[in-house]
């Protein structure tokens, strides 16, 4: 790693004001960043943390949903989500336990890993990202791959998540690194079906939108079975062609649709 | 360079560290705690598990700076105050969950996080607990059989010997 000077703030407002330095960085819980630092892909003059702020820690429950602080772990989604059990259950099975004891909401949503579970979550349910200066839709929020609406040197300090009548979120794992080779997830709201998915596109998360119609007209696995989803513009490595992951988007989107249901 | 000062196992320590100095070269160089191991550096093998405030996390994934007044655990803190074997690190002997040993230092702070949280796990919640800890003589049979012993279970219908 290249040498950096090491902040960690207390408080939003001492962050942003550390952020402010040229080529500061807000650090979450390290587990994407770290090992990017290590591979010296990054060379940030400063690393602000994030994980010393106590009002940006927790879940609580709020007009039907429920708002994650940014600096949450994936460990207490898991354990304190109980009022979203899909949600939950992402954060349970997101890399491995030490990975979740310091990873963070807020640093998944930032980094918006193509692969990355949280993106499919705070897109299917229509989420609220806020930060320290604004309130971003989830519509709005995700841009591709490794890229959000975040400005230089805005912190998600919060997200808020509408409780769906039923979700379900499943994941393809890669078995090496765990992360998603596709993962879907399919929230049922009374106004409608959403289907965000994830570790699929070149364009990173993105809505499945013709499931989403077949599905707000009939929730159930058999709604998708006449849909078909191309491999143009799905990521093709060596653990998978862009059509095996095309595919595979709507194996997991019946799935998820009948462990909602 | 600033000045950090934390507990380890038990004992107040202090050290002057770099902005990137990791928590596994602060424990294994500063204060000679060789026993936490670096197998992949890459945040996925476990060799370098260590509990900070509790919790179980992969010291070579953390920055020292971060656990600046931290509780930190390490696996020369798991013996028993008279220097017997802990229960886990007992089983591990009595149920051969070792042979070259370079991933076990891990996988006993990673089974004594479990049993923390889940006094008697299944044989499936050992197996998901343990997904982050690699071990390439791939010994795992034994190494879950060493923890449900460990929480008291009876073993003796687990298949490996």
């Amino acid at each position: 790693m290249y040498n950096f000077d090491f902040e960690k703030p207390s408080t939003i407002a001492d962050a942003v004001s550390a952020m402010a330095a040229e080529e500061a960085q807000a650090l979450g819980g390290g587990q994407t960043l770290i090992p990017t630092l290590k591979q010296r892909l990054a060379s940030p003059s400063k690393l602000v943390s994030l994980s010393g702020i106590a009002e940006m820690k927790g879940v609580c429950e709020a007009d039907g949903g429920i708002s994650v602080g940014g600096a949450t772990t994936h460990a207490t989604v898991a354990a304190e989500a109980g009022a979203y059990p899909a949600l939950a259950a992402l954060a349970s099975n997101i890399g491995d336990p030490a990975v979740r004891n310091r990873g963070t909401i807020g640093g998944s949503l930032a980094n918006n890993d193509p692969a990355a579970c949280y993106p499919s979550a705070a897109l299917a349910s229509g989420a609220t990202i806020e930060t320290n200066s604004r309130e971003i839709a989830a519509d709005d929020y995700f841009q591709g791959m490794f890229t959000t609406a975040l400005e230089e040197g805005e912190i998600i300090t919060n997200v808020r998540f509408p409780i769906p009548e039923a979700a379900s979120y499943q994941k393809f794992e890669q078995p090496a690194s765990r992360f998603a080779m596709v993962g879907v997830f399919v929230a049922k709201y009374v106004d409608g079906v959403r289907v965000a998915v994830t570790g699929a596109s070149e364009d990173g998360v993105f809505r499945w939108t013709e499931a989403e119609e077949a599905l707000s007209g009939n929730f159930s696995a058999d709604a998708v079975e006449g849909l078909s989803v191309s491999g143009d513009g799905m990521i093709s490595d060596l653990h998978g062609s862009g059509d095996y992951r095309a595919h595979l988007v709507k194996v997991l989107t019946k799935r998820a649709v009948a462990a909602a249901s | 360079m600033a000045n950090i000062t934390m507990t380890v196992n038990g004992k107040s320590v202090s050290g002057e560290v770099e902005g990137r100095t990791l928590l596994v070269d602060f424990l294994r160089t500063d204060l000679r705690l060789t026993g936490t191991h670096v197998g992949c550096d890459t945040s996925q093998c476990g060799a370098c598990t260590v509990h900070v405030d509790g919790i179980a996390v992969k010291s070579c994934t953390m920055l020292a700076a971060e656990a600046d007044g931290a509780d930190v655990s390490t696996i020369e803190g798991q013996a028993n105050a008279d220097g017997s074997l802990s229960a886990i690190q007992a089983a591990f002997q009595e149920h051969h969950g070792l042979q070259c040993g370079f991933c076990t230092p891990g996988m006993v702070m990673a089974a004594a996080d479990l049993l923390k949280k889940n006094a008697k796990p299944t044989e499936a919640e050992v197996r998901h607990h343990l997904e982050g800890n690699i071990c390439r003589c791939t010994g795992y049979h034994n190494i879950v059989k060493a923890i449900m012993a460990a929480s008291g279970q009876d073993v003796s219908q687990l298949a490996a010997e």
